[in-house]
């Protein structure tokens, strides 16, 4: 099904991490409101394809807004001008007929281009490997899991913070590029969580350290974060993860 | 039998089998693991698990995938569970009973031992899962909380709201971030296997592409591990993630693992129904949904018409009038029937001329009854005399809405329509593959020290996969059964010491991979990868989908032929072999599809019978049911890849034995 939304696209190019990038105009005909946008995208890429043009190199895996891998800035907002969407998710029917549209990639010094709108966050996932677990083996003899009782709001808080999908948004968004959302969302959720207790005070110091090693800049309280973030995850949990960067800083070095 | 197809099925009565393996089984001390290498590919629930317990357990681990991060593979878009035999609910669950459900819901085409395992270690899953902190749903006493799925008659589903697989993968890929911080695990993102390297019939390396570079590189391991997930974007439209892809499995195939049962795919009841050509991907609605959403289609066919033809609203036909087909014709399972008599179902009646959408290739899924259900029960707790329907509803919505928001959110999303209000619409969709590398009783394939797990091997599911056991294969796989019984095969392998990357097996095999991308780049045809996945793809739906015939099947054989020979003449693959290049990529695995489809469609019409997903038109009960033949079909097919083409692949059988279970014809009335 073919629809009838004309649009100008303006999307960055850079041919690698070490090329000059700009912004080029495609010119999008015949667009259906019951695309998604990468879907959209799709179309623009087919067609450079049959003009034998390379087509635009994004990041994206499961298109149902879970994995994380989709990111952009479309007019200025990672993952688009929807509140809690991620790009895949984002339908054409959210624009007008003769839009002009800029796609950039995120722009934040830890998450350098690789090529055209795709970034590399690997600086995310090193953050988790300092300390964003709870340090158990799989064990051949567990205890069951109902010995442990978790307060129902506490397990809904976790889970609230463990929705999290590490897409990065809320350090494009913020004007320090800072990564305290996402390291407090794995922070909290560990902390509200007897079983992460144990090791809360280690996990807080190396995950700030980690994410200060990377780049990111530091929060001062603008908030976009969570207005960007396509899952909701809320500030309380940066809140949180200052109270216990403070308290693990009364606690001398075990 | 030919004796490669031992499946090393241990001694003693079946719920003894697992516990008598690991005390005999041989292991390797902790000082030998240090000099053991073993590469991982997929990092998935299944790969992710596997990685990290190996590394726990001190093996040196290699871990890759095509994803820039390891927290990104498909199973994270698992919604509604993963099932376990804790019993917490006291409604008679047991160890025998998911086995038994499982047994019975891949329609007798399972095997009883590994199915009985993976029963067995079920629950210390749910155990492992809540010690590395994965935040299941619990209720006010602190407990965790359950719902029902499919071809259950129990409540064993634990989750996490609609994003369990997520949450359990999050959990996984913590653990393997943890040993990726020790050292232990060395992750390769943004690098795709491309083929498997065997020396003296042992797997010992793969060769793999640097996504961002281009680089073809080679890796070399004591053993390698296969956990790439399913091929079911054979079908161009499917729900797996748009990279989702079977050529790791495929490149394997051909090194000479056999490849088992490739018909049985699982096309899922719920999905959000196709709405153009620009379709990239298929959304699935939880199974979850149907413990609450009532399945129906109008009555009458005017009813039906209207509704086509947008001259009638669902909320505008009355009770009496909606046929809730399921419910009529499965009353002791009803909305809970498993996946395949729901997707038939389904189809039966769009086929008769019921179906609703404009296309007629829908059908509704309705929460009204729910939102009233749970809407009075809100209001007695809360002692309201007299409710209002409003208050009813608007109460009952926030039940709804708790346990499925998510759900609802994304179902809105992409149609513009509010589920609270107008019932969803919903229609089959490709969904998983219960076929794949054929796998011992250890996960070993019938390569020597080359194992797959999950979705990417053909054990547990039989010809059905029931709701809410892919996430417990998967962890079983990686958490529990692999990290017993790879050591069986290390033992011997401690005095191997480190593998040189520079033996002339690693020189043949990537000259192989390098001649392959030379050939793909150098057609410079006029057709996009795209457009042929999607011509695949239609063939593959339209005569190996949901019901297959003798004719179907021959003639897409044809077709997949005609195509394949197309796609090597005629493809355009832009840029360059030795960059990023995502043309590339997708040709190489469409190339793969191209004889992957082919072997799916031989398969079924070897298989002259109908058996859970697989459902040959010729071979039903007289009230539309799927016909077993156990006499002649009771087998895992097991397929060789013989000289240079699939044309030539030699099908073997291993028998299924059923010992413990009694083999009945499958009744979900």
């Amino acid at each position: 099904m073919s629809g009838n939304m004309n649009l100008t696209l303006k999307i960055w190019r850079q041919a690698n991490a070490q090329a000059k990038g700009e912004l080029k105009e495609y010119k999008m005909t015949g667009v259906s409101p019951d695309m998604s946008f990468l879907e959209m995208l799709d179309v623009l890429n087919e067609q450079l394809v049959e003009k034998k043009e390379e087509p635009v190199v994004f990041d994206h895996d499961c298109r149902e807004g879970i994995c994380g891998a989709c990111s952009l800035v479309i007019n200025g907002r990672p993952h688009g001008p929807v509140r809690r969407v991620t790009t895949c998710q984002l339908h054409m029917r959210k624009f007008k007929d003769g839009d002009t549209i800029y796609i950039e990639p995120y722009r934040a010094k830890a998450f350098p281009v690789i090529k055209d709108l795709m970034v590399d966050r690997k600086a995310y996932d090193r953050i988790q490997a300092a300390g964003g677990f709870i340090s158990v083996n799989t064990s051949g003899n567990p205890t069951d899991a109902n010995s442990i009782l978790i307060k129902k709001e506490n397990a809904d808080r976790a889970f609230a913070a463990a929705s999290c999908i590490g897409c990065g948004a809320c350090a494009a968004a913020c004007p320090n590029a800072s990564a305290m959302l996402f390291v407090s969302a794995k922070v909290s959720q560990f902390a509200l969580l007897p079983q992460g207790r144990v090791e809360a005070t280690r996990r807080v110091k190396n995950m700030v350290a980690q994410m200060d090693h990377e780049g990111f800049g530091n929060c001062s309280n603008t908030g976009a974060c969570e207005v960007e973030c396509p899952k909701g995850v809320s500030l309380e949990n940066i809140a949180r993860m200052n109270r216990e960067y403070l308290a693990a800083s009364f606690v001398p070095e075990s | 039998m030919s004796n490669i197809l031992d499946a090393k099925i241990p001694a003693g009565p079946l719920s003894k089998k697992w516990d008598n393996y690991k005390e005999h089984v041989r292991l390797v001390n902790p000082a030998n693991k240090r000099k053991i290498d073993i590469l991982v590919v997929g990092t998935g629930l299944a790969g992710g698990s596997a990685a990290a317990s190996l590394a726990e357990l001190g093996y040196n681990v290699k871990a890759f995938f095509y994803q820039d991060s390891a927290r990104r593979a498909h199973s994270i878009a698992a919604q509604g569970g993963i099932n376990a035999n804790k019993n917490y609910t006291n409604d008679g669950d047991s160890t025998y009973r998911l086995f038994y459900d499982t047994i019975k819901g891949g329609d007798y085409r399972s095997r009883e031992a590994n199915v009985y395992r993976l029963a067995q270690v079920s629950g210390h899953i749910i155990d492992q899962c809540v010690a590395q902190g994965v935040p299941f749903a619990r209720d006010y006493g602190g407990q965790l909380d359950n719902r029902s799925f499919g071809g259950a008659q129990v409540s064993r589903t634990f989750y996490a709201a609609g994003q369990t697989g997520q949450q359990l993968l999050l959990g996984c890929y913590s653990a393997f971030q943890r040993q990726v911080g020790k050292g232990k695990i060395t992750p390769y993102d943004r690098h795709e296997m491309l083929d498997l390297v065997v020396v003296d019939g042992k797997a010992r390396g793969i060769i793999v592409r640097n996504m961002v570079t281009g680089e073809i590189e080679r890796y070399s391991g004591h053993a390698v591990v296969l956990a790439t997930g399913g091929y079911g974007n054979v079908f161009f439209l499917s729900t797996n993630a748009m990279g989702s892809n079977g050529s790791a499995a495929w490149a394997t195939f051909k090194r000479g693992a056999y490849f088992a049962n490739p018909c049985f795919t699982q096309i899922h009841p719920t999905c959000i129904p196709v709405t153009g050509d620009h379709q990239s991907k298929l959304t699935l609605m939880s199974e979850s949904l149907r413990n609450d959403g009532r399945i129906w289609v109008p009555k009458k066919k005017e009813d039906a018409e209207a509704i086509q033809q947008g001259k009638k609203k669902p909320t505008e036909i009355p009770d009496e009038d909606r046929d809730f087909y399921l419910e009529r014709r499965y009353p002791a399972f009803g909305n809970l029937v498993p996946r395949d008599v729901a997707s038939r179902a389904a189809k039966e009646r769009c086929d008769a001329g019921y179906g609703v959408n404009s296309t007629g290739k829908a059908v509704y899924l309705d929460f009204k009854y729910a939102i009233q259900r749970y809407g009075g029960i809100e209001a007695h707790q809360k002692g309201l005399e007299n409710p209002t329907e409003q208050q009813i509803y608007d109460l009952g919505k926030k039940v709804v809405e708790e346990k499925y928001g998510n759900l609802f959110q994304m179902y809105e999303m992409i149609t513009d329509d509010d589920p609270y209000v107008t019932p969803m619409m919903i229609y089959p969709a490709v969904h998983y593959t219960m076929g794949g590398i054929w796998v011992d009783y250890e996960l070993m394939t019938t390569i020597k020290g080359c194992y797959a797990l999950g979705e990417c091997n053909f054990s547990d599911h039989g010809a059905n996969r029931l709701g809410a056991s892919a996430l417990m294969q998967g962890l079983a796989d990686g958490y529990y059964v692999l990290p017993n019984t790879i050591s069986n095969y290390l033992a011997d392998e401690i005095h191997t010491g480190p593998i040189p990357t520079t033996l002339p097996e690693f020189d043949a095999v990537e000259k192989d991979v390098k001649a392959r991308i030379e050939k793909l780049m150098s057609i410079k045809g006029t057709k996009s990868v795209d457009s042929f996945s999607k011509r695949l793809g239609n063939i593959m739906w339209n005569k190996v989908g949901m019901g297959r015939t003798k004719q179907s099947l021959t003639e897409a054989i044809e077709e997949i032929r005609a195509l394949r020979a197309e796609f090597w003449k005629d493809l355009f693959v832009p840029g360059e072999a030795h960059a990023l290049n995502p043309e590339l990529e997708k040709a190489g695995r469409v190339a793969d599809f191209m004889e992957l489809g082919q072997l799916m469609a031989m398969d079924a019409l070897s298989r002259e019978d109908s058996c859970g997903g697989h459902f040959r038109e010729e071979h039903q009960t007289e009230d539309g049911e799927a016909k077993r033949d156990d006499e002649n079909f009771s087998y895992v097919s097991a397929w060789q890849w013989v000289g240079d083409s699939i044309d030539n692949a030699v099908l073997h059988k291993e028998p299924l034995v059923y010992e413990e279970t009694k083999v009945q014809q499958r009744s979900y009335k």
